[in-house]
């Protein structure tokens, strides 16, 4: 399971090179999205999509808010 | 999949972007009220003399100033008008209690467009948890929108 983690939390660990990822669906992430997230919306979630990510630092995924 | 360090931002998009942190992507290219808020503002605590904060106000070439607690929270606000009181009067006996404010992602037009409807010049920008960003001038906005 996540660890659920808040905005100062995000700083910080965006500041030790963490990875953001927005699940959203592309048109909304395309809208706006926090600086450097990709996206990789969650009905395309797979091993696959996954790959592209660095398993060795921590990834912080995020949507518009708790939904 | 994997992953050892995986977290969730739960508050998500919605709280970024109300906390006037930088976004990107298409919809961030109309200018909003963080983008436009006045840092420099002076701000005041709540037991603080009339006379006091008139000074350094004045000095900083402000006429309005904002009233927050420790944690930066918006408490109140002192107008023109309510920071010639006399000296000793307390900012709390002077100040307007909760100020009408807005979020820092609201758009250019639409700050404009509230600010004609309430008749305002002005708004003070805060976070969704209330914390001062900075106050926005019509002037300001208006000249942005050319």
């Amino acid at each position: 399971m996540p660890t659920p983690i808040d905005r100062a939390g995000v700083q910080r660990l965006r500041e030790q090179g963490a990875q953001l990822v927005e699940v959203l669906p592309r048109p909304e992430y395309e809208q706006e999205h926090l600086p450097g997230a990709i996206n990789i919306p969650l009905k395309e979630l797979n091993r696959e999509a996954a790959a592209q990510l660095d398993r060795s630092r921590p990834v912080i995924v995020y949507c518009n808010d708790y939904q | 999949m994997g992953f050892e360090q995986v977290y969730d931002y739960e508050h998500g998009k919605r709280d970024w972007g109300s906390s006037g942190l930088p976004r990107e992507g298409t919809a961030t290219d109309e200018p909003s009220a963080g983008d436009l808020a006045r840092r420099d503002v002076p701000t005041c605590g709540l037991d603080e003399d009339l006379g006091a904060v008139r000074e350094r106000v004045r000095a900083a070439g402000w006429d309005t100033c904002i009233v927050v607690n420790d944690r930066n929270v918006v408490l109140g606000r002192l107008g023109r008008r309510a920071i010639r009181g006399d000296d000793d009067v307390t900012v709390e006996d002077a100040m307007r209690e909760g100020p009408s404010t807005v979020r820092p992602s609201i758009g250019v037009q639409a700050l404009v467009d509230r600010m004609r409807e309430n008749d305002l010049t002005s708004y003070p920008v805060t976070t969704s948890d209330g914390r001062l960003v900075g106050l926005v001038l019509l002037e300001d906005a208006e000249r942005r929108l050319g």
